[in-house]
């Protein structure tokens, strides 16, 4: 027995399976992470996986809660520790009075072990070879093993699992039988051999509603596909490759002429960053929507075009799938690192738009949107997506479209109104809003023709090198971002219970850790307000909500606060107002780390001093 | 000077073509180029060519990167939307446009720096994916903005203005075009119109990626004994392959020529080049033949110009993509947006 007691929870603990990488774990844990959405239980499945093809340390965390909690908790209540590379850290790993399930083919010694959980040792190894005698069935069918032994051990609806098991593989029924097999193998074992079932375990609930389960990157693809995005030019990079993928996909399914059997889209797997974002601007420049999908070096890459995009005032969407920077960084570790790179990008004074949708549902509503701002606004339009949300599966609201709905494809002059003699200025600021007029090449063949350059230039796009000219197209370009404000994703607030001093900022995958952070820390007895910034320029109500409160933490998950500084600098706020909360370790922000971190801060804050005794 | 317009009034009995336009239909502004400049001969040939093509002006996109050269349709098509991009990144900007509209005429201008170096990478995998293009490379061995470096086809051994040789080996940028799979690749000198001026109409009305690298000497930098860039030298040197005629498909050919000394070459659009032969031993449609042919003469310091390989059924990237005809940028939400229900259905296979 151990030395703490077992967890004993319902519907509520984190599993965490070691694997290596290219053992075929990967579609088997999304499997068992799939029961458990099936079973009526919310589930928030993470992939932390190497930049590798084969042989390192993998890990798939699987956090069940029925109280929805959908962000990273911390902790590990089952390992299952399939890797021996790893397994002294992974057991290290387990909470006090959590489980191990290991391969006990071959014995280990106690000082492998720990006295204060449960160990529960299944001879995979064993099995496999005594049931098959191909190499890589063995490996394959060992994995399916584990999951049919976990379904005794957590109280899993087998029939789930065989379900999945049949729709899995769809098509190739003759895998099916096989597959169906070994996890009878497994489950059969436990529930001859272990007691069934531990003290953590599922039970069949309805909290899951109507939600779906998507990966982010394939989610913004989607609402790349229904904002009207024709042309797509990208440069494989973990971890937005998925996404340029995924639009693929999409585009076979959905953009296939029915009659004709031609593409309604063009895909250009370029030969580096610069060509992709180059394709981009030339596409967006003749009218077509384009985008392209990067992580933190591509976006690098890329500054010199961002910086004609904004000056000659060039539609263009760029999704930044972020990573852990700098440099090469860590390439299959999430953070939020790019916000001042992308902002700020390119040489001389530029300033982008960025949105920042904090899950697959909302990533699938701003990619939408991202087109429409950027035929609008003729600017880049960046949507920052993390490795977090776009490689990661998520319970997310189901998509929505309105079919009513029409593009916005901004303001375009046509040779109607060319030939109706409207004065075609490229860069006049007709309406005041700084937003100028364009027109598509190939509109009339005598009016509206201009010439697009990187080059200062006024009102009618000609060259020049005045300071005059120039300033009042600087001063246009800010303007524009102004107008900006109020079309960009509102804020979104959530007020506490009751009048507090205290505030709170965050954005993009942090949201479901914060959302869940916020009760622990209101059960330390503190209260907070809290704002999700979902877009750049900022609106109004971003200066407002710091202005009514005391002090405003800042939560982020990279190394130099990088939104801070932003609203610091963009905002003209006194920093010593805004308090950093940062995490950058590569692993996805947590609730306990924000609710500790934001906690003990608080507690320092309402200490009261001892009366004095004299 | 910033921006110089040109006087529009012109001769009334200046000659028009078919659409009723004169060549003054084509110009652009006034060159801020030097007086003498290789490109502004360049620049005359194109409006001469799509002068006598009656080509829409509006129908052309001219796109640019940076230098010399890329300044260069400012000075012409004043009618079309022009694009002077980013150094060395024409070619992606180009294919982007292209994709965007396939009904447009696409001209890319560049230069040695811009192609040759900085560019590199995009003028191979532009010519690799056969985008329906006119890609000119106006040659001139030198960067003349920033007064007079030697640029990567600057031949090796050749002299600089300031005195130094050149000790790296230079890029021949047509052999590369072969190797690379352009469907059309000629080379020519900007000092000879006659040969020119069909050349680039031939280009125009090829399908697929055609290239044409421009022998165009740097007056300021780059036109002293001991260049090999010079128009001395060039013309010295030239050895021309080939005399072309362009006869469009509403023209009847009627030049006669002597049997044997001509090969009649059609393209896609019903249009046709007829080459009058100066090198006998020249084979029009064969990649590694052309190579060897450049190569050999290359070695003997000879610049070898005409139209040097033409593949008569290209394909271009449109046709590897299988795109609709419809260019892209004029799908709307009816095309483009799968609706309501298709996204029902999409969320319901996530569950």
């Amino acid at each position: 027995m151990p030395t703490a007691s077992p967890i004993s929870r319902v519907n509520d603990f984190v599993i965490r399976f070691a694997n290596v990488n290219g053992s075929g774990s990967a579609s088997a844990n999304e499997m068992f992470a799939r029961a458990v959405m099936r079973m009526g239980v919310p589930v928030a499945p993470r992939n932390i996986f190497p930049s590798n093809i084969q042989g390192l340390p993998t890990w798939y965390e699987v956090r069940v809660s029925e109280a929805g909690h959908l962000g990273a908790r911390g902790g590990t209540d089952l390992m299952v520790a399939m890797n021996p590379q790893t397994f002294d850290r992974d057991i290290a790993g387990v909470e006090p009075g959590g489980y191990l399930f290991y391969d006990s083919t071959k014995p280990l010694p106690p000082s492998k072990f720990r006295e204060d959980i449960t160990v529960i040792g299944v001879p995979l190894t064993a099995i496999c070879n005594r049931e098959y005698t191909d190499a890589r069935e063995r490996q394959l069918f060992k994995n399916i093993i584990y999951i049919g032994a976990l379904t005794a051990l957590l109280d899993i609806d087998v029939k789930v699992v065989e379900q999945l098991i049949g729709e899995q593989y769809k098509g190739k029924d003759k895998l099916i039988e096989p597959n169906i097999k070994a996890l009878h193998i497994g489950r059969d074992y436990a529930v001859l051999n272990l007691q069934c079932p531990l003290g953590i375990k599922l039970k069949r609930a309805n909290a899951v509603g109507d939600r779906i389960f998507i990966e982010g990157n394939s989610a913004a693809a989607l609402g790349a596909l229904f904002g009207g995005a024709t042309v797509c030019a990208w440069y494989p990079i973990t971890p937005s490759s998925s996404l340029a993928d995924a639009f693929t996909r999409h585009c076979a399914k959905f953009r296939v002429d029915s009659e004709s059997k031609r593409a309604k889209y063009a895909i250009i797997q370029a030969e580096d960053e610069l060509a992709s974002i180059g394709i981009v601007i030339g596409a967006g420049w003749n009218g077509a929507r384009a985008f392209t999908a990067t992580s933190g070096p591509g976006i690098s890459l890329m500054q010199e075009f961002i910086g004609l995009a904004y000056f000659a005032e060039i539609p263009a969407v760029l999704f930044d799938v972020q990573r852990a920077g700098p440099s090469t960084g860590m390439p299959t570790r999430t953070q939020q690192c790019d916000i001042t790179s992308c902002v700020y990008a390119s040489h001389g004074d530029t300033k982008h738009v960025l949105l920042f949708p904090d899950d697959p549902s909302e990533a699938f509503d701003f990619s939408a949107q991202a087109f429409d701002l950027a035929d609008r606004l003729q600017t880049p339009i960046f949507v920052m997506l993390d490795l977090d949300i776009g490689m990661n599966h998520h319970l997310a609201k189901p998509l929505s479209w309105d079919d009513a709905r029409k593009y916005d494809r901004g303001k375009v002059t046509t040779a109607a109104e060319l030939d109706a003699g409207k004065d075609f200025g490229r860069y006049l600021d007709v309406d005041g809003d700084g937003i100028p007029y364009r027109t598509y090449p190939g509109t009339h063949p005598t009016k509206g023709s201009f010439f697009t350059r990187g080059t200062s230039h006024d009102r009618y796009a000609r060259y020049t090198e005045e300071g005059a000219p120039y300033v009042d197209n600087m001063q246009r370009l800010i303007r524009k971002l102004e107008t900006a404000k109020d079309m960009v994703p509102r804020p979104l607030i959530a007020t506490a219970g009751r009048p507090t001093e205290y505030g709170v900022l965050y954005f993009g995958s942090t949201a479901p850790a914060m959302d869940e952070a916020i009760h622990m820390i209101e059960a330390r007895g503190h209260a907070l307000d809290r704002m999700r910034i979902r877009a750049f320029p900022f609106h109004s109500s971003v200066n407002s909500f710091v202005a009514d409160h005391d002090f405003v933490f800042v939560v982020e998950q990279n190394r130099d606060a990088q939104l801070r500084s932003l609203i610091v600098n963009e905002c003209g706020i006194d920093p010593v107002r805004l308090v950093p909360i940062l995490h950058y370790d590569g692993t996805p922000i947590t609730a306990r780390f924000i609710a500790k971190a934001i906690g003990d801060h608080l507690d320092k804050l309402t200490v009261k001093p001892m009366k004095v005794t004299s | 000077m910033t921006y110089l317009a040109k006087p529009k009034f012109h001769h009334p009995e200046l000659p028009k073509n078919a659409l009723g336009y004169t060549h003054r239909d084509y110009e652009g502004t006034v060159s801020t180029l030097c007086a003498g400049c290789g490109h502004d001969s360049i620049t005359a040939a194109i409006i001469q060519a799509c002068f006598e093509l009656s080509i829409e002006p509006h129908r052309v996109a001219k796109i640019s990167g940076i230098g010399c050269s890329s300044k260069t349709p400012t000075y012409f098509l004043g009618n079309s939307h022009g694009f002077n991009s980013v150094h060395g990144r024409m070619p992606a900007v180009l294919t982007g446009a292209n994709l965007a509209n396939r009904d447009l005429i696409y001209l890319g201008v560049s230069g040695d720096g811009d192609s040759a170096s900085i560019g590199l990478g995009q003028f191979a995998h532009c010519l690799r994916r056969g985008v329906n293009m006119v890609y000119i490379v106006e040659n001139n061995g030198v960067y003349g903005l920033t007064k007079g470096q030697f640029s990567a086809t600057a031949d090796r051994g050749s002299k600089s203005k300031r005195g130094f040789i050149n000790t790296d080996n230079s890029i021949d940028l047509v052999a590369m075009a072969l190797q690379l799979g352009a469907s059309f690749v000629a080379r020519s000198f900007s000092g000879d119109k006659e040969q020119l001026v069909p050349i680039i109409k031939a280009a125009i009305a090829h399908r697929g990626a055609a290239f044409i690298d421009i022998i165009s000497p740097c007056v300021a930098f780059n036109n002293h004994a001991g260049s090999t860039k010079s128009f001395d030298f060039v013309r010295e040197h030239n050895e021309a392959v080939s005399r072309l005629d362009f006869i469009s498909s509403r023209m009847p050919i009627e030049v006669k020529y002597a049997p044997g000394t001509v090969e009649v070459v059609q393209q896609h659009d019903g249009s046709k080049l007829a080459l009058r032969k100066l090198a006998a031993d020249y084979e029009l449609h064969d990649r590694t033949a052309a190579l060897g042919f450049l190569q050999h003469h290359a070695a003997k310091g000879q610049i070898v110009t005409g139209l040097l390989y033409v593949e008569q059924e290209a394909e271009d990237l449109h046709a590897h993509l299988r795109t609709v005809n419809t260019p892209l940028n004029a799908l709307g939400e009816k095309e483009l947006c799968p609706g309501h229900a298709a996204l029902d259905k999409f969320n319901a296979s996530l569950r």
